[in-house]
């Protein structure tokens, strides 16, 4: 059980210690935040064998800026609610943050054009080739070998949240109830971190989501409702390679 | 588990699968809608313009220096190349997953992937539709990231790792 990480670096000799460093930044983060590691600062924090006061600068950090993310979305995310048993969970900026604070591991060993997919959540850097951005598909919601869009991304991060086959159906946090109206949510914008986070609480928040994603300057959404259609915020069309309402086939 | 395919020499171009025990996995008690709804209408615009609560920007810093990759490990390729009129094909290892084995065949004609066979996935129950679901799109997905037209999928999977892992062990024994 785990996150699927992978890395697609288009360029050409970057020592393979930068790529090391990348996943070896990954584990750290993992052995600090991780709900599945019972001794993990995060895990300590949820069930109060550790203050606020005493954590470290990075457990620290991540918990202000979800506080901040929990009043900017009106506790649609809410990392002190997320968790099972209503435990703090703040994965749904972690991973983000993690992936793009590891990214700069290959930033300083002179690489540009790279690609990290971490379990769907896509931070692209430069381009896939000169002249071409990255194309990221978003995947359609009931037809497995269909993109519902693609993107075409330059310095930019994507982050879908939805049901999928994984079925970790999404809980409105100040319902407890699971969110409805949408089957997806994609968010674009410039950081992982915040564009994770921005997909989870707007996908709570339904069609409404969308025009709050667009408040933020640089993010923009597009929203695949429960009734199959796909709504997107004005923005976006300078990302949108395809996707019009009809499913778009891969290839 | 860390798995680094062995491009990862000194230096090298192409893609690293790497399998994290990261960020836990949430059970999944609630099964995607066989529903078969065919994408109807269009809905454009829906959105207001940048306005201004503008809580986006700066991460901090993180000190915690990079002490390397844990233990790296090799897939164990089983590399099968049988010879069928100018293409080759090869299997790639086993990885296990939470649902069940996955492993892939590739077939190599003239250095270019023509097709990628899922000898085994996960079947019965839930496992078999998480299969279905995650197959087919990487199948494309890999045979169209050679063409440059799809370079990565958002809302991707956790099944689809093992698959990608068990596929660039192969393309890595048929040396593509």
């Amino acid at each position: 059980m785990g996150t699927v990480v992978s890395l697609e670096l288009r360029d050409q000799g970057i020592p393979a210690d930068a790529v090391d460093a990348v996943f070896g930044h990954l584990h750290e983060v993992d052995a600090r935040f991780s709900t599945y590691r019972p001794d993990s600062e995060v895990s300590r924090l949820g069930r109060g064998a550790l203050e606020p006061s005493a954590a470290s600068a990075e457990v620290r950090h991540v918990l202000a800026v979800c506080e901040q993310l929990r009043r900017d979305s009106g506790g649609a995310f809410d990392a002190g609610r997320a968790g099972r048993d209503g435990r703090l969970d703040p994965s749904g900026y972690v991973k983000g943050w993690a992936v793009e604070e590891a990214a700069w591991r290959l930033d300083d060993a002179g690489a540009h054009d790279y690609l990290i997919n971490a379990g769907g959540d896509v931070v692209a850097r430069g381009e896939a080739s000169p002249g071409h951005r990255w194309r990221v598909g978003i995947r359609h919601p009931d037809q497995p070998d269909k993109v519902a869009a693609v993107f075409a991304v330059r310095d930019g991060a994507v982050a879908t949240s939805g049901t999928y086959e994984r079925g970790d159906h999404i809980v409105d946090p100040r319902t407890g109830q699971p969110a409805r109206g949408l089957r997806s949510l994609t968010v674009v914008g410039p950081r992982l971190g915040f564009v994770d986070a921005y997909a989870t609480a707007a996908f709570v928040m339904g069609l409404a989501g969308l025009a709050w994603v667009a408040t933020h300057p640089g993010h923009e959404a597009l929203a695949i409702t429960d009734d199959d259609r796909l709504v997107w915020t004005e923005g976006l069309a300078r990302y949108l390679v395809s996707g019009t309402g009809a499913a778009t086939a891969l290839g | 588990m860390i798995v680094i395919p062995r491009r990862a020499a000194t230096a090298f171009v192409g893609t690293v699968v790497v399998v994290l025990l990261l960020f836990g996995f949430k059970t999944p008690d609630q099964s995607i809608g066989a529903t078969t709804g065919g994408s109807a209408g269009v809905v454009a615009d829906g959105g207001t313009t940048s306005g201004s609560t503008g809580s986006s920007g700066g991460t901090g810093p993180s000190d915690t220096g990079a002490s390397g990759a844990g233990s790296a490990t090799a897939p164990t390729a089983t590399p099968a190349p049988s010879a069928a009129s100018g293409s080759t094909q090869v299997t790639g290892p086993t990885v296990s997953t939470r649902y069940g084995p996955v492993q892939v065949r590739v077939t190599v004609s003239q250095g270019k992937v023509t097709e990628i066979t899922a000898l085994q996935l996960p079947s019965g129950g839930r496992s078999g539709r998480i299969s279905e679901v995650a197959e087919p799109i990487l199948h494309d997905e890999a045979l169209s990231a050679q063409s440059a037209q799809i370079d990565s999928v958002s809302g991707a999977t956790y099944t689809s790792g093992a698959y990608e892992q068990s596929l660039q062990a192969a393309l890595d024994q048929a040396g593509i």
